[in-house]
């Protein structure tokens, strides 16, 4: 254990040039900073996934739970809602949050329960070697859709925002910098934070060139504001030929679920036995 | 009289239910033993709906086909139920829904319209008015009636006194019912049961989605929450309950969920995670009639097989199948204890006539519970979440202490929680989670696993378990036969079984299913039914018509 750079000694198998290194450096340049600040990392919980993604809890030396594909949120919500005061990150690749799992996204942004969200978008399935995902361009050519995709792409990010999500930002796996600047904004962010990482799949869907041409970093936008957020959002459908905008999209302060849900629960109850045999008498 | 059947039956909406209960309560309040069957269709409005109330000297937990008065607030009760009766003209009805020709010219017909308009009352109130008869048709003091009434309805109790009063007064005799000189015991469902028996377990989360039967645990449990400090959560779908559950788990909170089949189905994957990362949860599995969606609202017993068997992979299980309310509580405060002290998932099978009838519940009769300390790490080595020991539960500790890091996963995993794929690492790591069934099976035989009742020295038994257990009690006694119930499903207790048939030359099984899985599960161990009787209309056996069946097994 080294505590220092936050490693295991599990060793990577990711492939050379994957952009999920990225993800990697930035979240322990994330979680060091904040360390720095006074975050104590005890009181950080990673949940990953299953997929290429995932293995990022191994390599992490920090609390973890290495949960089933498509159920980070809901596992990362009991965590939290058990222990409010902990720091719940989730990490999920795009075909586990946007496809087998999307529901549990849309309701986590609709309580705005205080959990981060951090999506690794690489657009195609790795792990299961080269399938299409929910964000993949139309006509993408993977083994399960040889003559390519007949159906258009979502843009997750319009979807989570219609949902109520109160923290939304994207950045590339091409940006460490900006990633661990947005990452550690989404971490102290009180409420539902989705970070969409546009991450680089060397092996399946290599499209470094082609993000390094297109994107540009967020400047004069205001992120309070909902319809400049969505327009920002629109601006590029994960499909077409587009401008494609990194950094904070939006930005607001919701009461969360927790805040709700948890305000008038008392503290520990001594007697239980007690109030059981009152409850028992009331029904005689 | 020393037993009374009464049904009352009209449309959904009608606010069967609640008179069932008024009218269960007051038979309970005299010091009988009550036990009440509701029948609903799965729909809001209309449709026909009843409960049968049988209140008896002793302990019962089944109904009786045969009834001792019909209430009927629609024509549709009489024609429906009336050859139920024992005795001819032995019903009260709505004598403005009741056409009397169809009604016949017996039975006693109460204007419940007339008398509500008269009192300025609302319609609902045709409950209180026609139970008012009732109590005079049973021979009882309009006293007893009147307190329980004041009891129940918080909302206008002076005006449903009224109301019932006229009923009373326009009421005759048919049966007499003496006070019994005790008191009654409290009236619980089997959900409620669950419920009061998770919390006395020590829960701190239940999550559910509605399903029926279930529902009724997350609407008492969430309704109680406040006392008892629990978190109530009812998120999106059956996936996020149990993934939800398991990370409150993770954080070392007592979680309970329910659900019935359907849900279940969506929960196995969470269920073999429970298996592999060792994170302990109670699942309450609520049967009804399948395959699908069936009938939503009636009784069946098929899910044994797939409790055992849900969720890939091979892992520890606990499963138990409570027969009453007392069973219900005590088994479901006992799964909550060996889930968490063996980290396993636990599953305790109920079904719709198990959780939507009301029993007595007597405290006196239920045995301690032991409170099960989970083991906690000795802060002495290095934190290992899945550290390598000889009864193969590792020490816990939680995300927040600064000394450990606490990893689960649901890949296969070395001590520290980190994936691997390790040939030798993989076995033991399977073997370490298997190990934990044999310390499980030594706390069992401490506990009474296989339940016996009935004339010990008969040569013939009946098997029974869960729901079934009332009715086999009743239907055996009257044929001096013995019957043996396993409660522990899994892991099987195989020795109390042994000891439970010894003596028995016949064994008739009786389940609501129709292919004897409990039939099937004891093959397994070497044990053989010599007959069968099996039930799947989603209908709940009755005392009188399971007798009927053993009549014909027995000669």
């Amino acid at each position: 254990m080294n505590q220092a750079n936050l490693a295991t000694y599990s060793q990577s198998t990711w492939c050379p040039g994957c952009g999920n290194f990225a993800i990697l450096n930035a979240i322990k340049g994330a979680l060091a900073e904040l360390h720095a600040d006074g975050l104590a990392t005890e009181d950080v919980v990673l949940v990953s996934g299953i997929g290429c993604h995932a293995k990022i809890v191994d390599y992490i030396n920090v609390n973890s739970f290495y949960s089933l594909h498509g159920r980070v949120v809901p596992a990362a919500e009991g965590i939290k809602l058990a222990n409010p005061k902990l720091k719940v990150i989730g990490f999920a690749g795009d075909g586990d949050a946007y496809g087998e799992g999307i529901e549990h996204l849309i309701f986590a942004a609709k309580r705005n329960i205080d959990i981060t969200m951090i999506i690794h978008n690489n657009r195609v399935y790795g792990l299961t070697t080269g399938q299409y995902t929910p964000t993949s361009p139309l006509g993408f050519r993977g083994r399960s859709t040889p003559q390519g995709t007949s159906e258009l792409p979502i843009n997750p990010l319009e979807v989570i925002l219609a949902s109520g999500a109160s923290y939304l930002a994207r950045g590339t796996s091409h940006g460490i910098e900006l990633l661990k600047s947005i990452f550690k904004e989404a971490i102290l962010h009180k409420g539902f934070s989705l970070v969409d990482v546009l991450q680089v799949c060397v092996t399946y869907f290599n499209m470094y060139e082609y993000y390094d041409k297109h994107v540009y970093e967020l400047k004069d936008h205001n992120s309070q504001d909902y319809n400049q957020a969505l327009n920002k959002i629109r601006e590029w459908d994960y499909n077409k030929e587009a401008a494609i905008a990194l950094g904070v999209f939006y930005k607001t302060d919701n009461p969360t679920f927790e805040e709700r849900f948890l305000a008038d629960k008392p503290g520990e109850v001594a007697d239980k036995d007690s109030i059981i045999k009152e409850l028992l008498k009331k029904s005689v | 009289m020393n037993e009374i059947s009464i049904l009352i039956g009209g449309k959904a909406g009608f606010g069967i239910d609640k008179s069932g209960n008024i009218i269960g309560r007051l038979l309970n309040k005299l010091g009988y033993r009550v036990f009440i069957y509701r029948d609903y269709p799965s729909i809001i409005r209309g449709g026909h709906t009843f409960s049968i109330i049988r209140a008896s000297s002793s302990r019962i937990a089944a109904h009786l086909d045969k009834v001792d008065l019909v209430i009927a607030l629609n024509q549709e009760t009489l024609g429906l139920h009336k050859d139920r009766l024992k005795k001819e003209c032995f019903y009260i009805f709505d004598s403005e829904q009741v056409k009397p020709e169809a009604a016949g010219i017996c039975g006693i017909g109460i204007p419940l319209i007339k008398y509500l308009k008269e009192e300025n009352a609302p319609e609902i109130m045709r409950n209180s008015c026609i139970i008012g008869a009732m109590t005079k048709a049973i021979g009882l003091d309009f006293d007893v009636l009147e307190s329980i009434l004041k009891k129940e309805f918080h909302k206008d109790p002076e005006l449903n006194v009224k109301v019932a009063r006229r009923g009373f007064d326009a009421g005759k005799e048919l049966i007499k019912m003496d006070p019994l000189s005790r008191e009654g015991l409290p009236l619980i469902t089997g959900n409620e049961a669950v419920a009061l028996g998770l919390i006395k377990g020590g829960l701190d989360a239940y999550i559910s989605y509605p399903m029926t039967p279930s529902s009724p645990i997350l609407h008492y449990l969430a309704e109680v929450a406040k006392d008892f400090s629990l978190e109530v959560i009812h998120p999106e779908s059956e996936i996020s309950v149990i993934l939800m559950s398991l990370g409150f788990s993770y954080m070392g909170k007592k979680v309970a969920v329910g659900t019935s089949g359907g849900g279940f189905c969506l929960m196995t994957e969470g269920i073999s995670f429970s298996g592999m990362a060792e994170l302990p949860v109670v699942i309450v599995l609520g049967q009804r009639p399948g395959p699908s969606t069936g009938l939503p609202t009636y009784s069946s017993q098929t899910e044994l097989h797939f409790a055992l068997h849900s969720g890939q992979g091979e892992f520890v299980r606990f499963i138990v199948a409570p027969g009453d309310a007392e069973e219900a509580y005590y088994w479901s405060a006992i799964s909550l204890n060996m889930s968490y002290k063996y980290q396993i998932p636990a599953i305790v099978i109920t079904d719709k006539l198990l959780g939507e009838s009301t029993f007595n519940f007597d405290m006196n009769d239920i045995q301690d519970i032991k409170k099960e300390a989970s083991v906690m790490w000795d802060r002495k080595s290095p934190y290992k979440r899945y550290l390598l020991n000889e009864n193969g539960v590792s020490p816990l500790a939680f995300a927040g202490d600064k000394d450990a890091i606490v990893k689960a996963s649901s890949y296969e995993h070395d001590e520290f929680g980190i994936t691997t794929e390790d040939p030798k690492q993989t076995m033991l790591m399977q073997e370490k989670r298997l190990r934990k069934e044999e310390f499980l099976m030594q706390d069992l035989e401490k506990l009474s696993a296989v339940k016996v009742y009935g004339n010990n020295n008969s040569e013939i038994a009946l098997l029974c378990w869960g729901s079934n257990k009332g009715v086999c009690i009743e239907a055996a006694q009257k044929f001096g036969l013995k019957v043996v119930q396993p409660v522990v499903i899994n892991p099987f207790p195989v020795k109390q079984f042994q000891e439970a048939l010894s003596g028995v030359k016949k064994l008739i099984c009786v389940e609501s299913n129709a292919t004897g899985q409990l039939a099937r599960l004891i093959r397994e161990y070497g044990f053989n039914t010599n007959e069968t009787i099996l039930k799947y209309d989603g209908r709940p056996f009755s005392v009188d018509g399971l007798g009927k069946a053993l009549e014909e097994k027995i000669k």
